[in-house]
């Protein structure tokens, strides 16, 4: 019953030392000397379309993908590491992240053969963006209520509804949005995924504003937006299959627990190397659990080089991992006697700032903590 | 090959379930649990002792996580051996070109050496009064000694023994690979399998009991407080399992001193200790007051997670340690330092 809870280590595959070693180097040379935690803690809203195609030239985006598709056809374990460097470097992926992590591979698994070879070269490239089009106002967590309608006129699809919380959806050049196609009624059966290039007449993009005042949300209104036959991904109907693999991609990797890495290393350095017992004790506690989840999370990427889905694996991971990013604002202002300050660029009150004012949407985003603790529920068997 | 080792110990250690909880005194407070002399011979004449050590040191030379997976198995059923102990001591004698233990064996610290006699006494050796070797480090020596005399009886909350030795034959002894540090760091990682195997237990357990206990009309495994509750429970066993391999993966490491196998132990130390506290309150309140009687065979299991978290070093001394390391490389190491574990294992 219970093999979800098991975490194998993934082979140490050949070149990966080296792999590892060019990334940070480009990452020291690009990001350069000034790159502070106040950068560093921003890395997932850190939009750089720049940043974003020099990856696309190192071959590190879309890096698993075939290379008829522009990719490099290098193990997810690979893929691994560069994400990871990344996220621990706090670099500025803001812009290609959800491209990279879940719309290409849903694209490259159910999408057309000319889907497939007209984007994603040019995600693998750096210069193709997504967004996630799955939340409404009325839909969050119970993500079948969905009310975003397809209907078909001829060969065309007519798109009517409002999807809300979309990350980036001002840069974006495409959503893929979960939508009903059939009867309301059947809940999950009646839908379906479009591919949707927000560059279409009716599409009218709404900034919302986060708690900081940070513009990375958005409400999206789709007024009978005409698309082609070609929009749709996969099969009429198969919306809420594709939509929990994307699901799967989004949970599953180190973003799930490096949130708050860059305030983490902050920390460390503004203790310095004596500090006190309290201190010393609270990093060593922390740098447990990062050890841990790291390996976890490292179980999981090898289960997806091994092409197995661990959706609950990766629950576990995300729901674990969002505890601990939690718990560093937390542990760090207790250790620290430093207001979170906002407005100058200090390093550590600002990285402080940052990460408190982040630190709630750690367990909403990518499905709510509840959410995740009832899926793991379910997978031991209860109700 | 290592499937069947594993399934054959799974089959072994539910054949002795039974006896293992009547080995447990009534009053845990006043005795320990009786010695499992049958399933000893059993344990030994399968060779599992030997796990460990090479071919040719005359071992079966079975992964890390093999052999101590069977110690993790063991602890699903509580079963009271120094299984972990005696594979442990074995592969150390073997590395340091002494003999095999004889019968089953212990790990210790404490006494000193003067020539090849020790002086003074090991305290809380886990199995003492049953150990006929126990293998102790001793500054830069590892030592084989036999025939311990108990001077004190005693034993952890689960009845389990851990008892005062001291000796007074002549000891063999042999440069050691491990430093003190590192030997404790083995003992522990013996308590994190431990823990992880008695976790995974007790979940199933509370799953069960969960899905077939019924109240207001339905099984409370359908009310969503107990689901939230088992959820979390369920985290900190997968956590403790993944923490305990991670270092039992680096056990060769040990040998070699690098320092991954030592910040990898304690990290499983901590994260198996905070994982006990978390999950023992969880299975114990999912199953109300029938949990909490002798007769119900909840507590070997949560009483054993209760006594291994503090045994090896505890989750604040370890957070001390590894502290003290990530501190002393600085801010700039300490993602490298986190990637060199995996690149080791
Ligand atoms: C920073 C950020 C970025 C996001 N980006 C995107 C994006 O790009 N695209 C996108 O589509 N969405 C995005 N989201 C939306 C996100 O997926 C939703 O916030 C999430 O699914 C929860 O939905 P909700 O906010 O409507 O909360 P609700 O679903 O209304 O939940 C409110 C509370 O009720 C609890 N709850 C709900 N149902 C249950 C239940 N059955 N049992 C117990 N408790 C329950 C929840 O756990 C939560 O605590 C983003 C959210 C955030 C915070």
């Amino acid at each position: 019953m219970r093999n979800f809870l098991d975490f194998p280590a993934p082979p140490i595959l050949p070149r990966q030392d080296d792999l590892r070693r060019d990334v940070r180097a480009f990452l020291a040379d690009t990001l350069g000397p000034d790159y502070g935690a106040n950068d560093r803690a921003r890395s997932w809203n850190g939009y750089d379309p720049a940043f974003s195609r020099k990856l696309g030239q190192q071959g590190w985006l879309g890096m698993t993908w075939p290379e008829t598709y522009g990719g490099k056809d290098r193990s997810p374990l690979d893929r691994y590491i560069v994400v990871e460097e990344l996220l621990a470097a706090g670099a500025p992926v803001a812009a290609h992240w959800i491209a990279d992590r879940q719309s290409g591979p849903l694209l490259l698994r159910y999408g057309t053969e000319k889907q497939r070879r007209d984007i994603l070269p040019r995600i693998a490239s750096g210069e193709c963006y997504f967004c996630i089009g799955m939340s409404e106002a009325g839909s969050g967590s119970d993500l079948a209520a969905t009310k975003t309608r397809a209907r078909k006129d001829g060969s065309n699809w007519i798109l009517k509804g409002t999807k809300i919380w979309t990350t980036y959806a001002q840069h974006a050049h495409y959503m893929i949005v979960f939508c009903r196609t059939g009867d309301t009624d059947d809940r999950h059966g009646g839908t379906s995924q479009l591919l949707v290039d927000l560059s279409t007449p009716g599409i009218t993009i709404s900034p919302i504003l986060d708690l900081s005042g940070e513009h990375h949300l958005n409400e999206v209104q789709f007024d009978d937006v005409r698309l082609p036959a070609s929009a749709l991904i996969g099969q009429e109907g198969q919306g809420w299959n594709l939509v929990m693999g994307e699901l799967a991609f989004e949970r599953s990797g180190p973003d799930r627990f490096l949130s708050s890495f860059a305030l983490l290393n902050d920390l460390i350095r503004v203790l310095g190397t004596a500090p006190d017992q309290s201190s010393v004790r609270a990093i060593g506690r922390m740098a447990a659990h990062l050890m841990v989840l790291r390996q976890m999370s490292r179980a999981v990427a090898g289960k997806l080089a091994r092409d197995e889905n661990p959706p609950l694996q990766a629950t576990i991971v995300k729901d674990l991992g969002a505890l601990l990013e939690q718990e560093i604002p937390e542990i760090a202002r207790t250790l620290v006697p430093v207001e979170p300050i906002p407005g100058p660029k200090q390093d550590f009150a600002y990285a402080l700032a940052r990460t408190l004012m982040s630190a709630p949407s750690f367990s909403l985003r990518g499905g709510t903590r509840e959410i995740l603790r009832g899926i793991i529920a379910r997978g031991l068997g209860l109700r | 090959m290592q499937e069947m080792v594993l399934d054959m110990g799974a089959k072994l250690f539910a054949e002795h379930a039974d006896a293992s909880f009547a080995a447990h005194p009534d009053d845990v407070t006043e005795g320990a649990v009786a010695w499992l002399a049958e399933l000893w011979d059993q344990v030994e004449e399968l060779g599992l002792p030997l796990a460990l050590p090479t071919e040719v040191q005359g071992g079966f030379e079975l992964p890390p996580t093999t052999a101590l997976g069977l110690v993790r198995l063991a602890a699903t059923q509580a079963i009271p051996l120094p299984l972990g102990e005696t594979m442990i001591a074995n592969w150390l004698l073997a590395h340091a070109g002494l003999p095999p233990a004889e019968g089953p064996a212990s790990l210790a610290l404490g006494p000193t050496l003067d020539g090849d006699r020790l002086t003074g006494t090991a305290a809380r050796v886990a199995f003492g009064r049953h150990a006929q070797t126990v293998v102790l480090l001793v500054g830069d020596r590892l030592v084989r000694a036999t025939g311990a005399t108990v001077t004190d009886h005693s034993h952890n909350i689960a009845g389990e023994p851990r008892d005062t030795l001291e000796w007074t034959r002549a000891v063999e002894t042999a440069p050691a690979s491990v430093d003190e540090q590192t030997f404790r760091l083995l003992g522990a990682t013996l308590r994190s399998q431990a823990i992880a195997g008695s976790l995974d237990a007790a979940l199933s357990m509370t799953v069960a009991y969960a899905n077939e206990r019924q109240q207001f009309g339905r099984p409370i495994g359908r009310f969503q407080a107990i689901q939230q509750n088992m959820a979390v429970m369920a985290t900190h066993v997968a956590a403790a399992g993944a923490a305990a391999d991670m270092a039992t993966d680096l056990l060769p490491d040990a040998l070699v001193g690098t320092g991954a196998f030592s910040a990898a132990a304690m990290a499983a130390k901590i994260r198996t200790g905070e994982a006990a506290g978390t999950s023992a309150p969880i299975a114990h309140q999912t199953h109300g007051a029938i949990g909490y009687t002798s007769e119900y065979r909840l507590h070997p299991l949560t009483r054993r997670l209760w006594s291994w978290r503090d045994e090896w070093g505890r989750e604040a001394e370890w957070s001390d340690a590894l502290g003290k390391r990530v501190c002393t490389l600085g801010p700039d190491d300490f993602w490298p330092f986190l990637t060199r574990m995996g690149a080791l294992a």
